[in-house]
């Protein structure tokens, strides 16, 4: 299929993604471009400023938008006419948020925690043991992320049906234990970055192949563990399908997020039969993106080296 | 490492079993075994969830699925003729590909274009980078809130700007014509990720190419057609195969906008391929229909890819020159 082509660029990409991890603060020789003068050093700090001002406006709004009195939230004011702090108080009352963001919460943290874990185990057996098919097998481990989900999602359903797991959390996380095709790809990368040398003398010293997975190679793949973890977090955080198919038969306090909010918008829809109340659903916007505006805060650095080490792949 | 080379009297032989010895010696039965072990996780995950999988959605195609009863009649191709009869799956394609002509180019260009203006800083662009990479960072469902009221054709801050400058703008989520751009725009907003990729790309580009290339003479625009393209192309590559398999299955922003309850204004012109999909799969239950549906989209990506990959290789360009 097209795991060949992946196969080909995953080796050129190998060097890059452990300097990149390992020197980050490093300060590049090299970068595109001539010197500009000191005109057009003017010209690109202000489209700078003015896409930053472009990107940051809608979460000025929602900030705004968050504090205003129903009456007042259409009207694109960036500071509120009137403070109207109850918003942050009633929202509570008007909708299950606590609910939501308690299962948001344990989902994404048990489906990035079992994925992050189970994708070492597998991306260390790739990396570090010779065995017979290590390579097609790595290959097919790759092509697997060519197949849409919307192929596998029916079956995927069947299969949790007729384990009677319908109704639970187990269908939102349960196939991470069996690791995750691109994070077993970023964590074998870190793996191959580190010397033999160091498992072989490991081995001499009596430590098992367990032992040298989880006492050396682990504690020195935390960056890109932590990396695994992040993403998965935010996946499981914004995983909307997946909450409609499992979760959509219960009761309204067993949504997370995504569903909940969801179900606020349509709730306070005119449309609908709804008072237009959209403060709620702002102050909720608001707050279940805090967390992940922390996460990025804390591990920006993890991100941003996550998302580029996709591109050396290409 | 155990294995001893047997003796022999015969040259040949023991030629022979020194070949079968290294052969042996190569692979180390112990390591392997412990090789298989540690990747038996996916191993057994591969089988059930995406092997597994792939194989029950082809046949459920070729079945009339009744969840009810869990039974499976055999319809033959009856799911794939309804399908190419069913309107709403041509409607439903139609407004995708639309939808992925306007968005992938344009994401392309305006990361690109946000890349470039990064890698040209020296100081501060970290900070504006970050700033950039928050509306990625933001949860779907909340830029879903905040775009539906900035979307707002009457109230929405978009069309009281565009007012500003004289320019009347559309009711973009009910105006049929509109629905599209609406949700390229929202997926604009969050363009960081693909630019993370072209900065990283940038910076590996050598910086004396650039200095040969002015002092011969080019301009600008030579030079970002003559060496920032042709270096990057790798990642430009890699986007464009990405946000096409990515554009052709959006479900998300279009659900949350149009498809969460009945009220949506304009349905006709808001069905997605990968909505359709779902609405047959999780409300009608229809799970042949909808395996078939998934079946000739993932053909369709495979095609896609596989023609992106032949006309790319002919013009990326890989460091460390590949034969």
């Amino acid at each position: 299929m097209t795991a060949n082509i992946d196969l080909r660029n995953v080796g050129a990409g190998l060097p890059d993604q452990a300097e990149g991890i390992q020197h980050r603060a490093r300060r590049s020789p090299r970068g595109a471009f001539s010197a500009l003068g000191i005109f057009g050093r003017v010209v690109v700090v202000l489209l700078l400023i003015g896409f930053a001002l472009l990107f940051l406006y809608p979460f000025v709004w929602l900030l705004a938008a968050s504090l205003k009195p129903k009456s007042e939230v259409f009207d694109n004011s960036l500071i509120p006419h009137t403070f109207s702090w109850s918003n942050y108080t009633d929202v509570w009352s008007q909708l299950p948020l606590l609910h939501w963001i308690f299962n948001s919460v344990a989902i994404a943290v048990l489906a990035a925690g079992i994925v992050a874990v189970s994708s070492s185990v597998v991306a260390f057996g790739f990396a570090y043991f010779r065995f017979p098919l290590r390579g097609p097998l790595f290959g097919l481990v790759l092509g697997t992320m060519m197949l849409p989900t919307s192929v596998t999602m029916i079956p995927t359903y069947l299969i949790w049906k007729d384990s009677g797991l319908l109704g639970t959390w187990v269908p939102l996380f349960g196939s991470n234990l069996f690791g995750s095709a691109f994070y077993i790809f970023l964590q074998r990368q870190f793996f191959l970055g580190l010397p033999r040398e160091l498992f072989e003398a490991a081995r001499i010293d009596g430590a098992s192949y367990w032992g040298m997975f989880w006492r050396i190679a682990m504690p020195l793949a935390k960056p890109s563990f932590i990396i695994v973890f992040l993403f998965e977090f935010q996946a499981s955080w914004n995983n909307l399908q997946g909450a409609l198919i499992y979760l959509n038969a219960g009761g309204i306090n067993g949504y997370t997020i995504p569903m909940g909010i969801s179900y606020a918008m349509t709730k306070y829809s005119p449309t609908n039969g709804g008072q237009g109340d959209y403060q709620f659903v702002m102050v909720a916007a608001l707050l279940v993106t805090i967390p992940l505006l922390l996460i990025f805060a804390f591990g920006q650095r993890y991100f941003v080296e996550g998302v580029a080490t996709q591109g050396r792949k290409g | 490492m155990t294995q001893q080379l047997t003796a022999s009297a015969e040259p040949e032989d023991r030629q022979r079993d020194l070949a079968r010895a290294v052969k042996r010696r190569k692979y180390n039965r112990r390591e392997a075994l412990a090789g298989y072990a540690f990747i038996a996780p996916w191993a057994i995950g591969f089988l059930i969830f995406s092997l597994g999988t792939m194989i029950y959605s082809l046949v459920i195609s070729f079945t009339n699925y009744n969840l009810a009863t869990n039974t499976a009649a055999p319809v033959g191709f009856a799911n794939y003729r309804g399908l190419a009869q069913d309107p709403l799956v041509r409607q439903s394609l139609e407004n995708t590909l639309f939808y992925a002509v306007l968005a992938v180019p344009l994401e392309i260009i305006f990361a690109l274009f946000l890349a470039m203006l990064l890698a040209r800083v020296r100081r501060g662009s970290g900070v504006f980078r970050t700033l950039y990479y928050l509306p990625k960072m933001t949860p779907t469902v909340a830029t879903a809130s905040i775009f539906l009221l900035l979307l707002n054709g009457n109230t929405g801050a978009i069309n009281r700007a565009l007012r500003a400058i004289g320019i009347s703008g559309p009711q973009w989520l009910i105006d049929p014509n509109w629905v599209k751009p609406s949700i390229v725009l929202m997926t604009l907003w969050g363009v960081s990720g693909t630019m993370v990729i072209f900065l990283a790309a940038l910076k590996n580009v050598p910086r004396d190419l650039y200095e040969v290339a002015s002092i011969d003479g080019a301009g600008p625009v030579r030079q970002f057609f003559s060496i920032t393209v042709p270096m990057i192309s790798g990642a430009i590559f890699f986007n464009v195969i990405v946000l096409t398999i990515a554009a052709f299955q959006v479900f998300d922003q279009v659900y949350l906008l149009f498809w969460r309850d009945n009220s949506n204004a304009s349905p006709d012109s808001a069905l997605f391929y990968a909505v359709y999909l779902f609405e047959q799969a999780f409300r009608e239950f229809n799970f042949g229909f909808a395996a078939a549906m998934a079946w000739i989209l993932f053909l369709m990506l495979l095609v896609l890819t596989l023609i992106q990959v032949k006309v790319g290789n002919r013009f990326v360009y890989y460091e460390g020159d590949r034969s």
